[in-house]
């Protein structure tokens, strides 16, 4: 009946197989209707409809722009550098996506009598009783997300226009100085949980409400917030995009589909951003018992996803020089002192 | 600081349950003022326009988008054999309507005069009076 592959049945594979596709597919659709949801909402905060044609109230409306953009022509500027120019868009929306390997999106279910992590990248372990994921697994994510920028720069050069390149440089002088920002912002829930694996920071959060480490490590919660958004380039950071000043920024020579995959990229990598959020300061998939935990998780990772548009709706976009100040001598400052404090507490508590 | 930004956030918070000022054109209409200057049209009077061909329109026309032609009927009456308007120069002031001595122009609230061909914007004195 059951054939056996190394010592586990058929079944488990399948389960494994389809956590990965299951994951995927939902954080495509989730992409796709980010996109929506922006419109919808930030139309809604200006007093506006947004999209209302394509479907009800618009419902199709990212189908019908994915359609739009799969047929538009493909353009390479004659002065290109075309390997570069082709690779770009790929360059950025991969690390978007697989970032999601290591975040743990709900509890273990029960497949043929298995117990199946909901993380793409872990493991039930059947004799500790426990889950194995990636050890360095926030190291796996800050990793991720700077290449990531390398897409964009490598559009920006790529291009040969100036606001390309204008676009491109941004986005490496903005990533380096919010990546400084945020990486210590981590350290300090590290100091926490004393371990990078995201299941151990996840476990630890379990329980009551104030185990979050949005409550334990608040000033680390807002700037490692505030630092995503400045390194995924979303308002009020967009300033690699700036439409008013550089067009379109590094994407300004794109057309059809690759275009379209920097959008993806963009949606894709405030998806994860606001993942890693919830899984490193709300608790991941923790929450009471009346939903099921991947429940949890997405409405805790769609309600941050709400808070960036709603950012979107409401702030101008920073100038460079104040972009810079706010990243070296505000954020940079803070979250040392941030560390310094949290070193003594945890010191002194044990 | 932070106040002025969470003020800000308070403020787009609230406007997202407000009701939408959007109409949705095509099938929600604005509603339309008194004395709006649409599309003109020509009165009837005992079944027959009340136009005299004065010429007094074409001459106050500060576009000159109407043309007249006077004709006489079986009655030995003077009436316009040729009234047309060109639409894509008429600016819709009303003067036309003003200067008329036998009230035989109006404007009605018709907006939408979007066409096809340059041929379709002149309004014969036919279509002139189909609209009622």
């Amino acid at each position: 009946m059951d054939t056996l592959i190394l010592g586990l049945p058929v079944a488990y594979y399948i389960a494994m197989v389809a956590k990965v596709l299951v994951a995927f597919v939902f954080v495509l659709l989730t992409v796709a209707y980010a996109t929506y949801a922006e419109r919808k909402i930030i139309g809604h905060m200006q007093v506006r409809l947004g999209p209302m044609r394509t479907g009800w109230h618009g419902l199709l409306q990212p189908i019908a722009d994915g359609v739009k953009l799969f047929f538009k022509e493909e353009i390479v500027p004659a002065q290109a550098s075309t390997f570069a120019f082709l690779i770009a868009p790929l360059v950025a929306l991969v690390p978007a996506f697989i970032s999601f390997a290591v975040i743990p999106f709900g509890d273990t279910v029960t497949v043929a009598g298995y117990k199946v992590p909901l993380q793409i990248a872990g493991y039930y372990d059947e004799i500790g009783h426990q889950v194995f994921d990636v050890n360095v697994g926030v190291l796996y994510i800050l990793a991720m997300a700077s290449l990531g920028v390398y897409g964009i720069v490598l559009a920006g050069w790529s291009s040969n226009s100036k606001y390309s390149l204008l676009g491109g440089l941004r986005s490496a002088a903005q990533m380096i100085s919010y990546e400084l920002a945020a990486g210590l912002a981590i350290v300090a829930v590290f100091m926490l949980s004393e371990s990078l694996s995201l299941q151990k920071i996840v476990a630890d959060q379990s329980g009551a409400i104030w185990n979050w480490y949005a409550f334990k490590q608040p000033l680390a919660f807002i700037i490692f917030f505030i630092c995503s958004l400045a390194e995924i380039n979303r308002t009020p950071f967009d300033l690699p995009e700036a439409e008013t000043e550089l067009v379109s920024g590094f994407c300004t020579e794109y057309s059809s589909m690759k275009y379209a995959m920097f959008f993806m990229a963009e949606y894709a990598n405030m998806v994860t951003v606001c993942a890693v959020t919830v899984t490193l300061f709300l608790g991941g998939w923790h929450g009471p018992a009346f939903l099921p935990s991947w429940c949890w998780f997405i409405a805790k990772v769609y309600f941050l996803i709400f808070v960036c548009m709603w950012i979107r709706a409401t702030y101008p976009r920073y100038r460079y020089d104040q972009l810079m100040a706010l990243g070296w001598k505000f954020f940079l400052p803070l979250t040392l002192v941030n560390v310094v404090v949290t070193g003594i507490i945890v010191t002194v508590m044990k | 600081m932070i106040m002025p930004l969470i003020n800000g956030l308070r403020i787009t918070l609230k406007h997202l349950f407000k009701k939408p000022v959007t109409l949705q054109y095509p099938t929600e209409k604005a509603p339309i003022a008194p004395g709006f200057r649409g599309l003109h049209a020509l009165n009837v009077s005992h079944d027959k326009a009340k136009c005299v061909a004065c010429y007094l329109c074409p001459t106050v026309c500060p576009a000159k988008c109407i043309t007249v032609e006077a004709g006489e009927d079986q009655n030995h009456d003077k009436y316009a054999s040729k009234y047309e308007i060109d639409m894509l120069r008429c600016i819709f002031c009303g003067y036309c309507v003003e200067a008329c001595p036998v009230d035989a122009i109006r404007m009605t609230e018709t907006f939408e005069l979007a066409n096809y061909s340059r041929a379709d914007f002149t309004y014969t004195k036919e279509r002139l009076l189909e609209k009622k």
